[in-house]
């Protein structure tokens, strides 16, 4: 046996090929040396949200590739039929939440690795504990899921006053998605490439069937599955919602679209088939989560350490038809409500709203009319429907200021109409509103650096 | 950009980051608001806000018809907006039981902008219209319930007196609908 400490310098080998040495291919700041390969571990903290196929993958991927303090968030337990690909989980570990088990046996198998599970909901979380990572890193198979993730990454950049992103603001994320044998990886660093919602259209929306063809005429499996699981379920169970997690439930849903495949003599009714109809599962690969996994960690290390240029910005892999990589550079939204920076509007604390509304109409940035503005999801006034009208319209003599809370600044969005080419349209705004003469509160110990 | 970060866990490791105030929207929600403020219903349609002004994401519209078959009843849809609306189509569910060829007993709707034809560039309004329709122009080629569908092409006048005896509350064949005028 080898002493420990060769063994410690043969782990991150390769990985010092990358970090101690200058290239030509280097990202902007990049400084090579062992200062930069100790940072990576003390300073370099990854949130991998999902530990599923791809979560597992990438918890062990970026354990091996010099990052020592990571967190893995993922709600779901382990299920017998993950254990073919999401090799991190024995058999005896079914029933136990995956975020845990992983953490733990990578935890295991690579020493000085330190990783925090999290047995919750995304949502569950508190936007501080996500504000607390320097790069997140997504597992997710779900389009709400990553809208999510990104809408809070992105709520913490905030922009200089020409527009540009505050770089210590900038929370990057790497997103990775497969679906059988294709899969994507790419960079989002809010402010400079699109975010999930610029690039939203990417993601087809689900096939829907017409209820009045589950209902009448069904004419493949699919068909029987959804009348069971959409209609039938709610005539007989009045009231009682329906629980995809629920094995009972499930199981009835599959002998319901039993009978009916019998009665239209439609074949291919299974129960692996019903749970990927009713859960929308597309059939996961143990080899396309790999490769899509490494190309995450390696975008990850890439923007942690700077050792070489990130993935500009989306890479797609198909593996079904021979084998297909490709990168593509999709562009912002400069109008994103997400990650854009919105139209800067500089106020006095005494305006009112109702004045606030009226000088949207005059500003030559947007030309706004008839504008309903809202802060913080409160819909501090809505010019329709009258109901809303109604219960908005005393804020309208009330400052602004007052209404969103006395800060100094703040984010607000408007909706209206603008005249362009002596055409209406009807849009909705982004607003960063900063009010004159507040001063923006600094904790002590920070101001000196701002 | 690990100076960055490097910078940020030193401060954080003082506890000198104090909590921001961070705004998250959800891209759905505010495209919701946009659907609102811009609503321009028929006069025989209203809506609600059960959850009050700033909980727009479950709202309930009444439709009175105010010609056709359904004229003089009342007929109250919940609709169930996703965080990531527009990209998917609100659920919508009838609450009030309705002879209807195209609605079935259980409130399912067989509306095709709600399925399979929605578009991210549809919008509340539309699916509302979409739903006033239903009313006044009940079509049997897209049936939920079948029986009524079936009246409906084979006997108008027999559909019309059953509408009205379901909504004046009343059996139709084995099933009881209570009064919605
Ligand atoms: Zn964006």
């Amino acid at each position: 046996m080898a002493p420990a400490s060769t063994g410690q310098e043969s782990r991150s080998r390769d990985l010092d090929k990358l970090l101690l040495r200058p290239g030509n291919l280097v990202g902007h700041n990049f400084e090579p040396g062992p200062g930069l390969r100790d940072d990576l571990k003390e300073y370099a903290r990854v949130l991998v949200v999902g530990a599923g196929g791809l979560g597992c993958e990438l918890l062990k991927d970026l354990a091996l590739s010099g990052f020592r303090e990571l967190e893995v968030i993922d709600m779901d337990r382990i299920e017998v039929s993950n254990l073919n690909r999401q090799f991190l989980f024995r058999l005896e570990d079914v029933g136990k939440p995956k975020a845990e088990v992983a953490a733990k046996r990578v935890m295991e198998r690579v020493s000085g690795v330190n990783i925090v599970p999290h047995f919750c909901r995304i949502e569950d979380k508190e936007l501080e504990f996500y504000s607390d990572f320097s790069i997140i890193a997504l597992g997710l198979d779900s389009i709400e899921a990553r809208s999510y993730i990104n809408s809070v990454a992105c709520s913490f950049l905030e922009y200089n006053s020409d527009d540009t992103p505050q770089e210590e603001t900038i929370k990057p994320m790497v997103d990775g998605g497969t679906e059988g044998f294709q899969g994507h990886a790419r960079v989002i660093v809010p402010g400079v490439t699109p975010c999930f919602e610029c690039t939203i259209w990417l993601f087809p929306p689900q096939v829907k069937f017409p209820l009045c063809t589950l209902a009448e005429t069904p004419r493949t499996a699919a068909h029987c599955i959804e009348y069971a699981h959409l209609i039938k379920w709610d005539e007989l169970h009045s009231g009682k919602s329906f629980d995809p997690d629920d094995p009972e439930h499930m199981k009835w849903v599959y002998d319901e679209a039993t009978k009916r495949a019998e009665l239209f003599g439609i074949p291919g009714v299974t129960y692996s088939f019903t749970q990927g109809v009713v859960k929308n599962i597309i059939p996961a690969i143990a080899s396309t989560n790999a490769i899509i996994s490494a190309a995450c960690a390696l975008e990850t290390l890439k923007i942690a350490s700077g050792c070489s240029k990130t993935l500009p910005n989306y890479l797609t892999y198909n593996g079904a038809q021979g084998l297909h990589t490709k990168v593509t550079e999709f562009v912002r939204d400069k109008d994103c409500l997400v990650c854009g920076p919105g139209v800067l509007v500089q106020l006095d604390t005494s305006i009112t709203l109702q004045k606030f509304i009226d000088l949207l109409e005059e500003h030559p940035k947007l030309l706004l009319s008839k504008a309903s503005i809202t802060h913080r999801g409160k819909n501090l006034y809505m010019q329709a429907p009258p109901i809303l009208e109604e219960m908005t319209r005393s804020n309208l003599s009330l400052p602004l200021f007052e209404l969103m809370g006395e800060v100094p600044k703040d984010v607000v969005h408007a909706t209206g109409t603008t005249t362009k080419n002596d055409k209406k349209t009807s849009c909705l705004r982004k607003l960063r509103v900063i009010f004159k003469g507040v001063d923006v509160i600094t904790d002590v110990d920070t101001a000196g650096e701002s | 950009m690990i100076r960055l970060f490097k910078e940020k866990e030193k401060l954080r490791a003082q506890n000198a980051i104090g909590a921001s105030p961070f705004t998250k929207q959800s891209a759905g929600k505010l495209r919701l608001n946009k659907d609102m403020s811009e609503l321009n219903l028929p006069k025989s349609c209203s809506i609600h806000y059960p959850d009050g002004k700033d909980e727009l994401m479950n709202f309930e519209v009444t439709i009175h018809p105010d010609e056709g078959y359904y004229k003089g009843g009342v007929f109250l849809f919940t609709f169930q907006v996703a965080p990531i609306y527009p990209h998917e189509a609100p659920k919508v569910k009838c609450k009030t039981k309705v002879y209807h060829p195209n609605i079935d007993l259980e409130g399912n709707v067989c509306l095709n902008i709600l399925r399979e034809d929605w578009k991210p560039v549809l919008n509340i309004n539309t699916i509302i219209y979409g739903l006033y329709h239903l009313f006044t122009e009940p079509n049997y080629e897209d049936p939920l319930n079948h029986d009524a569908a079936a009246v409906l092409r084979d006997n108008p006048k027999l559909f019309e007196s059953n509408v009205r005896r379901a909504m004046a509350g009343g059996y139709v064949g084995q099933t009881l609908f209570p009064r919605c005028t």
